[in-house]
This record gives C-alpha cells, sequence and structure tokens, in this order.
C-alpha cells in the first residue's frame, strides 16, 4: 500500500492532537508513517501513540539541530525520508512553521504543494484537498498534479480515529545541509489551562466592545463556564488587552469549533475569516447594526458586562 | 557596501469586496478592486525602519503581477520606498506560489540583495509560504514569520512567536525576512510621499530578461491543479433579541436547545 508520510508535530515530550488527526486522513490515501524529529527520550512514547493511530512505521531522528536551526533541520529530514522511501504523499499540519517546511521540502522533491486543506480524500488522479478560501466564502478542491502530493492539513479537519498498527520504529541518521537561521533562546508558551484555540469545540471571543484587558475577566468566566478556549479579535490583540496567540481572523488562528460566542466583536471580514465556518455562531453586542449579527445564529443586542454574567451563572446553574 | 534591501509585494484584490473565481479557476482580477495586500505593507515599513536605522541602505520593491500591480508598487514607493521592479508578462498567469517564487528568485538575482523582506503571507492566497521558497531557491538563511526584526552588522535578528513558543532568531546576511502583523503598524504615504513617488523609477522586466520559459510558470508550469471551485451558502442570520434584562438567560435556553448545556 501506497506510504503516506505525516510529519508528528509535538511539544513538551507528547504528540498534538493535529497530529493524530493527519494520520487519521493518511489512512485514507494510504498506509501512515510517522516522522517523529527532534524528540528526544520522548521518541518512543511518541512513536507509541502514532503507533495506536495508524502508523505501520515511525521514522525517528534526532539531533540538537532540530532545536538549535530554524525550519531546516525538518526539510532535510522529511526530504530525505521521502527519498529513500518512495512515498506517495507528506501530511504536514497547517501551521506557520508546517507550511514552511512543507512548502521547502515540496520544492526539493519537485512536487506541487497544498496548504490549508480542511479536508483530504483518495481522488482517482491522486489526494483530493479541499480548501475553504476568500475568508471562508468558497470552497475549492485540489490536488497536486506533479511529483509526490505535499499537503497542510488545519487542526480540527478531522475527528481522530485510533487504529492500531504495527509502529515499526526505524532511527534515521540526517545529514544536515546547514545554512539556516540560529535560535538562540526559546521560550514555551504559558499554558492557560484552557484547550487550544484551534483544537477546542467550543470557543468564547471578545472584541473591542470588550473595552480594557480587565474587561477579559466576563469573557474568560463564561469559558471556563463552558470549558471553552478564549478567542480575540484582532482590535482586541491591537490594542494590548488579549495575547496574539489567541487572535481569532485572517492573521490569527482560523478556527471551527462547535460553538463559537463572539463578545463585542463587530464582524469585520479580517475576524470572519477566522472563524465562519463555525457550526453555530451566537453574538452579543451593543450595536444592532454589526455585520456579526448577518452570521449569528441567535444573537443578543445588549451589553456584554450585563449579558456575559448572566449567562454564566445560567451555565453553571444548568451544568449544576 | 550599502545595505541592499528587496521587499517583495503582493497586489491582491481587495478583502473587503467582491472577490471570486475566473472560468479558470484562477483569482478573478479583471474589474475587481486591487491594492497592497495589507499584510505586505508591514513588511514595506519593516524595510523602511531598517533602512533609517543603516546608513545609506537602498529599498527596492518588487512585485509579480498585471499592469494594475503597478499600483501596489506606486503605494510602496508613496510610503518611502526607492525604486520598484515589475515583472510582467502575460505567460505568468495561473502561476501557483512554487512557479511565482521561481521568477521571484530570478529577479532578485538580476537585482541584487543583502535582505528580502516579505509579509507573513498574501491576503488572497494566505498560503504564507513564498519567503521560505525564497529561502530555499536563493540558498540562503530563512529568518521569518517575526514580530519583531533588526539588522545590525550584517546579521538579521528577530523574534519569532509561534504555536508552541517564542523564538530569538538570528543569521548573517543575506537572508531573507518576512514579518507578521505584529511587527509596528505600517506609515500612512505623506502628501510629500505620493509627489515623490511619481518621480521614482521601475523597472519593467519580462520573462525573456529573467531567462525564464513561459512553460516554465503560468498554469501549465505549476504542480497544483483546482478541479473545481463553489461560493459557500452565505450564513443565514438567525434569531436577534434584544437584552431586557433577560438576554444571558434567553441566550442560555437557546444554547440549551442545542445541546452545548
Amino acid at each position: 500500500m501506497a506510504e503516506i508520510l505525516v510529519l508528528v508535530d509535538h511539544a513538551e515530550g507528547a504528540v498534538r492532537k493535529p497530529a493524530l488527526e493527519l494520520l487519521t486522513l493518511a489512512r485514507r490515501i494510504g498506509e501512515p508513517s510517522a516522522v517523529v524529529l527532534g524528540a528526544g527520550a520522548a521518541a518512543a512514547d511518541i512513536a507509541a501513540k502514532a503507533a495506536e493511530f495508524g502508523a505501520a512505521k515511525v521514522y525517528v531522528a534526532d539531533g540538537a539541530e532540530f532545536a538549535d536551526q530554524l525550519v531546516v533541520p525538518k526539510v532535510d529530514a522529511l526530504t530525505q525520508i521521502a527519498k529513500a522511501n518512495d512515498v506517495a504523499g507528506v501530511l504536514v499540519t497547517s501551521s506557520g512553521e508546517g507550511k514552511e517546511v512543507a512548502a521547502r521540502v515540496a520544492l526539493r522533491l519537485g512536487s506541487g504543494i497544498i496548504t490549508d486543506a480542511v479536508d483530504v480524500r483518495a481522488g482517482d488522479q491522486g489526494p483530493v484537498a479541499t480548501q475553504s478560501v476568500f475568508a471562508a466564502s468558497y470552497t475549492v478542491e485540489s490536488r497536486v498534479s506533479n511529483g509526490v502530493p505535499v499537503i497542510t492539513v488545519k487542526p480540527n479537519a478531522v475527528a481522530p480515529e485510533a487504529a492500531p498498527a504495527a509502529g515499526a520504529v526505524e532511527n534515521v541518521s540526517v545529514e544536515f545541509t546547514g545554512n539556516a537561521a540560529r535560535v538562540t533562546s526559546r521560550t514555551p508558551r504559558v499554558s492557560t489551562g484552557r484547550p487550544e484555540l484551534t483544537e477546542a469545540a467550543i470557543v468564547v471571543s471578545g472584541g473591542r466592545g470588550v473595552g480594557a484587558a480587565e474587561g477579559f475577566g466576563v469573557v474568560e468566566e463564561l469559558a471556563d463556564a463552558l470549558e471553552a478556549a478564549v478567542g480575540a479579535s484582532r482590535a482586541a490583540v491591537d490594542a494590548g488587552w488579549y495575547p496574539h496567540s489567541s487572535q481569532v481572523g485572517q492573521t490569527g488562528k482560523q478556527v471551527s469549533p462547535q460553538l463559537y460566542v463572539a463578545n463585542g466583536i463587530s464582524g469585520a471580514i479580517q475576524h470572519r475569516a477566522g472563524m465562519q465556518t463555525s457550526k453555530t455562531i451566537v453574538a452579543v453586542n451593543k450595536d444592532p447594526e454589526a455585520p456579526i449579527f448577518e452570521l449569528a445564529d441567535y444573537g443578543v443586542v445588549g451589553d456584554l458586562f450585563e449579558v456575559l454574567p448572566q449567562l454564566t451563572a445560567e451555565v453553571k446553574a444548568r451544568k449544576g | 557596501m550599502s545595505l541592499r534591501i528587496v521587499v517583495c509585494v503582493k497586489y491582491v484584490p481587495d478583502a473587503t469586496g467582491d472577490r471570486r473565481f475566473a472560468d479558470d479557476h484562477t483569482t478573478d482580477r479583471e474589474g475587481v478592486d486591487g491594492l497592497l495586500s495589507e499584510l505586505d505593507e508591514y513588511g514595506v515599513e519593516q524595510a523602511l525602519r531598517i533602512a533609517e536605522a543603516n546608513d545609506g541602505a537602498e529599498v527596492t520593491v518588487l512585485t509579480v503581477g498585471p499592469d494594475d500591480a503597478k499600483d501596489a508598487l506606486r503605494k510602496a514607493l508613496s510610503m518611502g520606498a526607492d525604486k520598484a521592479v515589475h515583472v510582467n508578462d502575460d505567460d505568468i498567469h495561473g502561476s501557483d506560489v512554487l512557479a511565482t517564487s521561481a521568477i521571484l528568485a530570478k529577479a532578485l538575482e538580476k537585482t541584487g540583495f543583502d535582505l528580502v523582506i516579505g509579509g507573513m503571507a498574501s491576503t488572497d492566497g494566505t498560503m504564507g509560504v513564498l519567503p521560505a521558497l525564497l529561502a530555499e531557491r536563493l540558498g540562503v538563511p530563512q529568518v521569518t514569520l517575526l514580530s519583531e526584526v533588526s539588522v545590525e552588522g550584517g546579521v538579521v535578528k528577530g523574534r519569532r512567536d509561534g504555536d508552541a513558543a517564542t523564538e530569538l532568531v538570528e543569521a548573517p546576511l543575506p537572508a531573507v525576512v518576512s514579518v507578521t502583523d505584529q511587527s509596528g503598524e505600517a506609515r500612512y504615504p505623506s502628501f510629500k510621499g505620493i509627489m515623490a513617488a511619481k518621480k521614482k523609477p521601475v523597472q519593467s522586466l519580462d520573462l525573456d530578461d529573467l531567462g525564464i520559459e513561459a512553460d516554465e510558470v503560468g498554469l501549465a508550469g505549476s504542480w497544483t491543479a483546482v478541479d473545481s471551485v463553489a461560493a459557500r451558502p452565505a450564513r443565514t442570520a438567525g434569531t436577534v433579541v434584544k437584552d431586557e434584562g433577560e438576554g444571558g438567560k434567553q441566550l442560555a435556553a437557546f444554547l440549551a436547545d442545542q445541546k452545548f448545556i
């Protein structure tokens, strides 16, 4: 069966959920092989998890280069493994770095690249990727027409399904090409204890209407009652009220949760691009003319500092 | 020698307008208002700031695009860039990101560069991989997705805010950089800047000038194929209520009805 390489995204010794989604998708188009790079002592655990989700083989490569240099060491490793094993496809998570790695791998393999797929399926002429484009106003189906298809896939494209496989580990010695930027320091992002924004089933966001950094308190309380991630509009991030890592929109994260709660967010195109594929959208905004109400399944015109605490109390009461 | 900075910019359909596809599944650029991609303004801004901090630096803006793409170059020139290069050829129509990066790389080799700067992504294609591809093709370090950047003593340094960590990165020049929308607000062109831009040189190049064959680029030379495009059904507005003191409870009732609580 056709071998599909899956670059396994990991952090702090654990597999990140989007990697399990990639393994699940890879099974539709062939037999997944996981690629685990720079994981150190955690590689064995990560390999076992990949096997649980369908990896027949797991290529493991390690070296200080993966931490000390930007992007290029991963490109070296993935290209080398792809060339040595006659693979039929390469899947990578659509993060900023994932897309950069994938693009350079594609160029080295002489292959086309598709980024930001929201679905991948087998087609007559190879894998078919679905993308949601122009601020999610169009759906596009495309495929790679030359070389080994390299496709990056957004988080939440599919629910991860376990399918235990052999997970035979093969250690790879990578020939690094160098010529990369040096990483002189790395500060891990402090966990908020809340679900990851791009992976959460429910996202509660705040925008300009929140008014100040302190105003996010009512947004966070609602998020915690719903066990949701917290998002912010670009206006709120630009004002310095909430970190950029939580920005939802064209230049931030694109989310597609079951439920999106927009608070004090007008619904500019830049924000819509990041959330309008959400299953259900509700909005709270003072301005009855706010464009967000055009997409909301349910909207409340009112002061979010009145509405949210009441909603939070009601959620807590109903959840008991 | 003075620092040669080249900013790669893209002319894109206005994101607030009606964006659509042409019959050949390429982005429709006819009758749709275009402009300098907003995210590329950040690249121009950082180029100008780096030039201000490095005496005698020269900023060139480079684009690949149809005739109207001159508007994007003019905007960058009016912000303060010194000169522009416009690669324009009918055979480029339909080029994917790999083909486009091949054209830009050839143009960069022709103009010469110490520092190439790009935005984090275009606002139409939104791939965000072009700077990485340029670094690969030019064989220079990639220092990308920076929210802070500086150049001193032949070294570019910056801060890269990733999903899992914030990294400080650096590389010797020549290098390719991309900057995010967190890197610093782009300046507005002044009246003086707009007037001055009209006199600044814009060099036009075609594929012949770059030694590129027509079949290496365009739809024929691209390694991806779009099978179908479909407009997504517009979301329809649902119920909107005015808060009369019970808004939170009404919303809770809706969420309970939808089984979220």
